[in-house]
């Protein structure tokens, strides 16, 4: 298998899913078996991306493999100089494992969307969607550079728009399309600006080239500072995108949407796509700009965590989840932990994807019933949903064994070295406490739905265990949730081949003195680095001994901890909804304010009601007073004026143009009047007046 | 009285012509303005003559009288054609009462 | 007083009271046949200028065709049941006036221009030379002329027929 094959999988990987939605839409209403070629196209498409992994982790684990095009070639632009605009594919280790979970959990949900979606009167337009949206999707995966990864950045928000929305007769679905689209809009805002001020310093999106370029100490503005903001502004596309404090308001409204559809976008792939892109730009992030993503990741992390113990939507319970994890994710990259993040990353996919289709199945099973408060006992009646929805649960609240102990205990790790070296014991404390939190509310979650009595008798005889298609999907998931995939030793993620060999933590390219201080002694000479751009070798690895030595340090008594508290949470959970030890409501009037707090959501909506959205209200009413009173009157005060300046020309017309004209057509009209009387049409007269004149003419000329 | 000269030949014709004038300017009938055109053309061919004898223009002067009784014939043809089209369409032939062109 | 003045004054007076009488009888027949007068006094000074060859068509052309013509244009434009044959007058007045003025004029012109005459010799018969030059000299004019005729003829039968 040589290089080209690879790009040329690529390629095709990327083009699949866009040919099968385009064969859907425009057959969609001809033939109705058509989604099974949507189908189809996904299971190639996953196909070709396994043999994509394995040809890539077996033959080429360590290059990245480039294609790339001129798509426009702007040759000696004034200012810029010479300017041409890139786009290409990029085949790293991250990027085919990244598109291994985006085929995989794709394919499953295509295949789990056939049952679930069964009887709905768009069927093969909602396989459409699903089509492009793996195509943008996979365009932001394969992407070498930031333009192409902006470009499908907005596809993938336009499907998600349409997916959200995709049963617009529901009022508040269409809103949550709208809301989930100018939340990520406000977010996009600030990545384009980022964009903007990475091309006009270095006039190129290709990462590498920005990489090389800073590395050469070529920084925005000539300023360490600059460099901070636009690692920020870039960053924002991830705040919008991943749901990440402050923007996340819309994820939890955006479980509208069918449940595959959160399953797939909004929980394992699209919301991922943030921390793919902060995952990418990650060598020119400084110190700074790393501590601002800590701080939101942490934000993140902890008020959705803390929402969640409340609601009882089973769609909203996950929701807030995710942001929780995604926040997790985002933290671990700002703290360093970049291995880590990625590979939490992809077990929660797993995992979230498994819970977020067992809720879609239980939903199904209940006949669109998503209140918690009316299920429970569903075990019995759900056997295979629930043993995969509990494995699932496991493994997000970090319970050995399982994948998410591994990748939540190498971030947990991560803020512990973190706090270790710099002090800073803020990022730990949230990481523990939400860790914590987590195994509670999950557990929760599980207990309500799936033990004790039905609540709802009658929905509950009716249900029954979801089609094969609907378990399959479950079953692999749930699957990938063990720890044997990802390492042969259940307690150090480090032997197994993911983290070892596959992921690689990128060389740093900003300057030495914007870096956190653990990571500074370690490129050595700015010479050799700039040969060696792209990390290759064990030697080049960008974190510092003393992290890599912390992280070692740290691991123990992270895991310890964490193995405490997340037991400490499940025992809880268990205590308060299993065996009624303790009363949840009596807790809950104890401390009702924390409680309202966390019932409503921390009033995010409201808050924003009364500011943003009151504001740019407020902004639209003073802009429409002003357009209402102010240029329309100076519009009409044109055309008043114009009006009267009309008025007078044409009563100038009328009197004086008009009046000349016809004193003209007068006289001519009295000289013909006069003259008329000669023309009597009798031929003797005028030969009268011939004679006459004759007569007169000869006397005139009279010779005698 | 002096010989017969072309002054006197010259005389007729005039008192030809104006008599023709006068008949086409007085009579109401269209055929007596034809027979007016007549007398002019008349006193015409007497000058045409007149001058062929007295003047040095040998019989150019006859000639052209020929062709102008030629043309006359003609004329006369196609004027009593127009006056019976005038006839068939005012039912009248009186000259003065046919003014149409002054409208 | 030769017999040639004698008989100039003859035809003039023939020709000029009779066409007098062309002009002023109410009746339009009498008209015509005085007209027939004025036709016959001028081909008789044209014999006195020469022309014998022009007084002969004089009488065929106009006594036998024009005439005729004339004739046949008033019987066909009146009602003869009605009588009404006679014809009134308008304008005497200034006519009179205008026309007299006109001869004072033309008259005093002609008597006061001095002609430059040579009399040239009268030959016995001009219809042999007018007939040569007929052939020679003005042939074009001459075909051209029998082309007007028959035009004439078809456009006033075309004309009279509507």
């Amino acid at each position: 298998m040589t290089e080209n094959l690879l790009i040329q999988f690529a390629i095709i990987i990327l083009f699949l899913p866009l040919l099968g939605f385009v064969v859907t839409l425009f057959l969609g209403s001809k033939v109705k078996k058509i989604f099974l070629f949507e189908n189809f196209v996904l299971i190639l498409a996953f196909i070709l991306s396994v043999i994509m992994v394995f040809a890539k982790l077996n033959y080429y684990p360590q290059e990245n493999i480039v294609s790339e095009f001129h798509w426009i070639s702007l040759n000696n632009v004034p200012l810029f100089g010479t300017l041409n605009i890139d786009l290409g594919i990029l085949v790293d280790n991250i990027s085919v494992l990244m598109i291994f979970v985006v085929t995989l959990i794709s394919m499953l949900v295509h295949i789990f969307s056939i049952a679930y979606m069964h009887g709905d009167k768009r069927y093969n337009r909602y396989f459409a969607y699903l089509g492009i949206f793996t195509f943008s999707m996979t365009g932001i995966v394969f992407t070498h550079d930031i333009l192409m990864m902006y470009i499908f950045w907005e596809l993938v928000g336009l499907s998600s728009y349409l997916l959200i929305g995709f049963w617009f007769e529901k009022k508040s679905a269409s809103d949550a399309g709208k809301k989930a689209f100018i939340v990520n809009r406000i977010g996009d805002i600030g990545m384009f600006s980022g964009i903007l001020i990475l091309f006009s310093t270095y006039h190129t999106f290709t990462f590498d080239k920005i990489f090389t370029q800073i590395s050469l100490g070529v920084l925005p503005f000539n300023s360490e500072f600059w460099l901070t903001v636009t690692g920020i502004l870039i960053f924002c596309g991830a705040i919008g995108k991943s749901a990440q404090f402050p923007l996340h308001v819309w994820l939890p409204d955006a479980m509208e949407g069918p449940t595959p559809v959160s399953a797939l976008i909004h929980a394992a792939t699209m919301v991922a796509a943030g921390v793919y892109l902060v995952v990418r730009v990650f060598p020119i992030l400084t110190g700074g700009a790393l501590e601002f993503i800590a701080i939101i990741g942490a934000l993140s992390a902890f008020i959705p965590a803390t929402i969640a113990l409340t609601q009882n939507d089973i769609k909203k319970v996950l929701a807030y989840s995710t942001v929780s994890q995604l926040g997790y994710m985002v933290m671990a990259l700002g703290v360093g932990a970049y291995k880590f993040a990625f590979f939490h990353l992809v077990t929660h996919a797993f995992f979230k994807a498994a819970l977020f289709l067992g809720s879609g199945s239980v939903i199904h099973a209940m006949h669109h019933e998503q209140d918690i408060r009316n299920m429970g006992g569903l075990r019995k009646k759900l056997p295979l949903t629930y043993a995969t929805f509990l494995i699932s649960t496991i493994a997000i609240s970090g319970v050995p064994l399982t994948s998410g102990f591994l990748s939540k205990d190498g971030i947990l790790a991560g803020t512990f070295a973190f706090g270790s070296l710099t002090g800073q014991w803020f990022f730990a404390f949230v990481g523990f406490f939400v860790a914590l939190l987590t195994a509670f509310y999950m557990f929760r979650l599980v207990i309500l739905t799936f033990h004790g009595e039905p609540r709802n008798k009658e929905k509950f005889d009716h249900a029954k265990e979801s089609p094969f298609v609907m378990v399959m999907p479950l079953v692999v998931l749930a699957a990938l949730s063990i720890f044997i995939w990802y390492t042969p030793n259940p307690f150090n993620p480090e032997q197994g081949a993911f983290l070892s060999k596959w992921i690689k933590a990128p060389t740093i390219v900003v300057p030495q003195n914007a870096r956190y201080s653990f990571m500074k002694n370690d490129v050595i000479k700015p010479a050799e680095q700039v040969q060696t751009a792209k990390p290759k070798t064990e030697a080049e690895i960008t974190f510092s001994e003393s992290y890599t030595e912390a992280m070692h340090h740290a691991h123990i008594p992270a895991m310890l901890l964490s193995l405490t508290l997340a037991g400490l949470g499940i025992l809880l959970a268990f205590s308060f909804y299993q065996w009624k030890k303790l009363d949840p409501d009596k807790l809950a009037n104890s401390i009702k304010p924390l409680y309202k707090l966390s019932y409503n959501k921390w009033y995010f909506d409201e808050i924003y009601q009364a500011t943003f959205v009151a504001f740019t209200l407020g902004l639209s009413n003073v802009l429409y007073w002003i357009d209402t009173y102010i240029i329309d009157g100076i519009v009409n005060g044109s055309a008043t004026v114009t009006k009267q300046f009309s008025k007078f020309s044409g009563t100038f017309d009328n009197i004086v143009v008009d009046g000349l004209v016809n004193l003209m057509a007068t006289i001519s009209g009295f000289i013909g009047l006069m003259f008329r009387r000669l023309q009597t049409g009798k031929v003797q007269t005028y030969i009268v007046v011939v004679v006459f004149s004759l007569v007169i003419i000869l006397f005139l000329f009279k010779s005698f | 009285m002096t010989q017969i000269g072309l002054n006197h030949f010259l005389f007729v014709s005039v008192v030809l012509f104006c008599l023709g004038i006068f008949g086409i300017i007085t009579r109401k009938n269209a055929v007596m303005v034809l027979m007016g055109i007549e007398l002019i053309l008349n006193s015409a061919n007497i000058n045409f003559i007149a001058f062929a004898k007295y003047g040095n223009f040998g019989y150019q002067g006859q000639m052209m009288a020929l062709f102008v009784i030629i043309l006359a014939a003609a004329e006369a043809a196609i004027a009593l054609a127009i006056v019976l089209n005038i006839y068939k369409t005012f039912s009248t032939v009186n000259v003065d009462e046919i003014d149409t062109l002054k409208d | 007083m030769t017999i040639y003045d004698i008989i100039f004054y003859l035809f003039a007076a023939i020709t000029v009271v009779s066409a007098f009488f062309v002009v002023t009888t109410r009746n339009i027949v009498y008209s015509a046949y005085y007209l027939l007068f004025t036709f016959f006094g001028v081909a008789g000074i044209y014999v006195l200028l020469g022309a014998d060859f022009i007084a002969v068509v004089q009488l065929v052309v106009y006594v036998g065709g024009i005439l005729i013509l004339l004739l046949f244009g008033v019987m066909l434009t009146n009602r003869i049941t009605n009588v009404q044959i006679k014809t009134g007058t308008i304008k005497i007045v200034p006519a009179a006036v205008g026309v007299a003025l006109f001869a004072g004029i033309l008259s005093a012109a002609l008597l006061k221009t001095n002609w430059k005459t040579i009399n040239t010799e009268v030959p016995i018969s001009t219809a042999h030379t007018l007939g040569l030059l007929l052939m020679q000299q003005y042939a074009v004019v001459f075909e051209l002329l029998g082309i007007l005729l028959l035009i004439a003829l078809i456009g006033a039968a075309s004309m009279a027929r509507k």
